[in-house]
């Protein structure tokens, strides 16, 4: 717990601040832009939080937190729900002891991802209450109010930020510690937590009568704001959520407005109200018209936005457009300088061999899927984290013999321990018949989202020692049958040579390209000397051999 | 945000941009600290993510009685800051009229021969037009750099406040 303070902070910080004043037991999460600060701040700042290899498992291990009374937090960018899905939705019908918040992060406009889902989805379709700040003040506020409705209704609560809230730092007063809760203790109740349908029947009923209990709530909740109207009469009222709060107290100075901070289940005699007062209202909702869609089934008559605004991120100036009623085309933005690959990067020289070889990359998801860019233009696919290896062996299933050869898969260290490991044992199991080659460009971070751990680095979040997942004796145990590490930058040629052989081999092989991230370098020695410090002073028995390849059959 | 933040007093828009790696959000760092810690509300707002791969980065500070959108409308910044020479045209919409831009055009060649430190230097140029005291700014410099670039860093910081001051 933190003594109270006013500080600026980020939409991150300040839910790590409020995990921290909240009592969370346990933080737990994958890196992925804009919510991986979340954890970093929180692990920061004396909190417990760690990295799990994906999001499901991050999802798994937090509701066994919250199964043990006590608090869990788990945080995710958007795609990562899907990824913990398969847990959100029956973690709904079994409830949690203690507390249990979700954080999701979307990423409207895509700055930092491979697709703008609206995640507001998930709140109905899991039937679970989300919550939506809209600066950092509320990110605090609505991260503790996540804690206490998830503890009243023993229901896993959503805290939907978007990556503007996630990354603007505004003012935030922290206000102390919630009381803390019983000590953590396992109380035996199979039929709450084992969802065998016999006992999930029930708990689906019981579910429903949750969210028309919490739909009570919100309805006067301190979490739902109004504005009055202090300008024209007949000015449009407006309903809007999230970060375009602010655009329209901008955009529409005086006009009246109800801002949800409860977006499911929605406060809809709140919104009828407000809408039979004010007349003429109108729905500002960046993403899918989703607040729209369902005030009108309801049949409260609001207007929306109109579907070109559906795209990318709203600023001030668009809701003044959707304000307005302006359908004219927008400038596009001036393109900026795209990223890159880093000049240094160890991973140029692979992407120039599969270049000149003319090979079919199906590609994955980290800063290596800049290979896509010139001058390399060495990446012919790229759909999610782990796909680089079922739709490389789609691919050699289907194409003819000459052209299956050329395809090859690529996936860096820690997206493949985030979902690669399923992708081999379909190498393993299902082998096309021209075999299949997976090249890991194993730089020993998380690169993208700011050079986090991951299992296979050995270090835990915090950047102490931890268990280390080897990922060449993983293949190996697995079935691989051919596995080959490398140092793409003091040995090109025998990358050359060693992909020339797999390409012609008809067997499920893996070529591990290990050099460690420019970027990481420095710091990644100084963990290693610390904890050098720490172990034990006999001398190391055994010897890296980056730069030899290395040929198990 | 609370309603009575609808009540709006005039906001000072300073947009600070470069390519990554140029230090352009640890510019808007101290930006936003030392108006933070001049009494002032205020948001920052940027998209990081990609900003160590060497594409464009804008980063907006906000600051006055109250701020309310995080984000600066194009043609309504009140400075612009650019780190990178061919970064000016592409941000050069987003000044009002009459709006300053500051460039690397502004450094002296002693400054411009060590690039680490742009992005205080354009600091030190932008603080002579802004009301916030200068060891409010110090302050801010020390708490956002390691300790073995302080006396640097405030070194290029005050010759550009000066140069600006009297220019």
């Amino acid at each position: 717990m933190s003594a109270p303070r006013r500080e600026l902070l980020s939409g991150d910080e300040a839910v790590a601040l409020a995990a921290l004043d909240g009592g969370i037991t346990l933080g737990t999460g994958y890196p992925g832009t804009p919510s991986t600060e979340i954890l970093e701040y929180l692990s920061s700042i004396g909190g417990r939080a760690q990295w799990a290899p994906n999001e499901k498992v991050a999802l798994e291990v937090a509701i066994g937190v919250s199964f043990a009374g006590a608090r869990a937090l788990m945080t995710t960018k958007h795609v990562g729900l899907n990824v913990a899905a398969d847990p959100l939705f029956t973690a709904a019908y079994t409830g949690v002891q203690g507390a249990l918040v979700i954080v999701v992060a979307d990423d409207p406009g895509m700055a930092s991802s491979q697709n703008e889902q609206d995640s507001r989805h998930y709140a109905e379709a899991a039937a679970l209450p989300m919550i939506e700040p809209s600066d950092s003040q509320e990110s605090y506020d609505f991260m503790l109010a996540a804690i206490e409705l998830s503890e009243r209704w023993n229901i896993p609560v959503l805290l939907r930020l978007t990556t503007r809230v996630c990354h603007s730092k505004t003012i935030v007063q922290s206000r102390g510690a919630l009381p803390a809760p019983p000590p953590a203790h396992f109380e035996r109740d199979i039929k709450t937590r084992v969802m065998i349908p016999a006992y999930a029947r029930p708990a689906h009923r019981r579910l429903r009568t949750k969210l028309d209990e919490i739909a009570e709530w919100a309805e006067t909740s301190p979490l739902n704001m109004q504005v009055p109207r202090t300008g024209a009469a007949d000015a449009p009222a407006i309903i809007t959520s999230g970060v375009s709060f602010g655009h329209v107290l901008e955009a529409a100075p005086g006009a009246p407005v109800l801002k949800l901070g409860v977006t499911y289940p929605l406060p809809l005699g709140l919104v009828r109200d407000f809408v039979k007062r004010e007349g003429d209202a109108i729905v500002v909702e960046e993403g899918d018209p989703i607040l729209e869609k369902r005030l009108l089934a309801d049949g409260i008559a609001v207007r929306g936005k109109p579907s070109m605004y559906r795209f990318g991120e709203f600023n001030v100036n668009r809701v003044r457009r959707i304000l307005a009623g302006d359908t004219s085309p927008e400038p596009p933005p001036a393109p900026g300088k795209p990223p890159e690959l880093c000049k240094m990067c160890p991973y140029r020289p692979v992407y120039n061999l599969l270049s000149r070889l003319g090979c079919i990359v199906a590609g994955d998801i980290g800063c290596y899927t800049l290979g896509v860019l010139p001058p390399f233009s060495a990446m012919d696919t790229c759909v999610c984290m782990g796909a680089s290896l079922g739709v490389g062996l789609g691919l050699r299933h289907a194409l003819p013999e000459e052209q299956a050869r050329k395809v090859v898969s690529i996936i860096g260290d820690s997206t493949f321990m985030h979902s690669g490991l399923t992708g081999v044992a379909e190498m393993v199991y299902n082998l096309p018949p021209t075999g299949h080659v997976l090249i890991i460009l194993d730089n020993s971070t998380t690169a993208m989202t700011g050079q986090q751990e991951h299992p296979g680095t050995g270090r835990t979040l915090a950047h102490e020692e931890a268990g280390k997942v080897v990922v060449e004796e993983v293949l190996r145990g697995m079935g691989v049958t051919q596995v080959h590490v490398n140092d793409p930058v003091t040995d090109p040629d025998g990358f050359e040579s060693i992909l020339e052989k797999c390409l012609a081999s008809n067997e499920a092989c893996v070529i591990i390209e290990r050099r460690v991230c420019i970027l990481a370098a420095g710091r990644i020695k100084e963990y290693e000397r610390a904890a050098q410090k720490c172990s034990d002073p006999l001398p190391a028995t055994e010897n890296e051999t980056a730069g030899e390849p290395e040929h198990v059959a | 945000m609370s309603p009575e933040s609808t009540v709006s007093t005039a906001t000072t828009n300073v947009v600070i941009a470069g390519l990554g790696g140029q230090g352009v959000l640890k510019a808007s760092d101290i930006l936003a600290d030392a108006v933070f810690n001049s009494g002032f509300d205020v948001k920052k707002s940027e998209i990081h993510g990609m900003s160590q791969r060497g594409g464009s980065v804008a980063s907006d500070v906000r600051f006055g009685g109250r701020v309310l959108s995080p984000m600066i409308t194009e043609g309504e910044a009140d400075f612009l800051v650019v780190l990178s020479e061919d970064q000016v045209e592409l941000n050069t919409p987003v000044l009002r009229p009459g709006g300053v831009l500051l460039g690397p055009d502004l450094l002296p060649q002693d400054v411009v021969a060590n690039r680490r430190v742009w992005n205080v230097a354009l600091l030190g140029a932008l603080s002579a037009h802004l009301s916030v005291e200068v060891s409010v700014w110090e302050d801010a410099i020390r708490r956002a750099l390691p300790e073995k670039v302080h006396e640097t860093n405030l070194r290029v910081f005050h010759q550009m406040r000066e140069k600006a001051v009297t220019a």
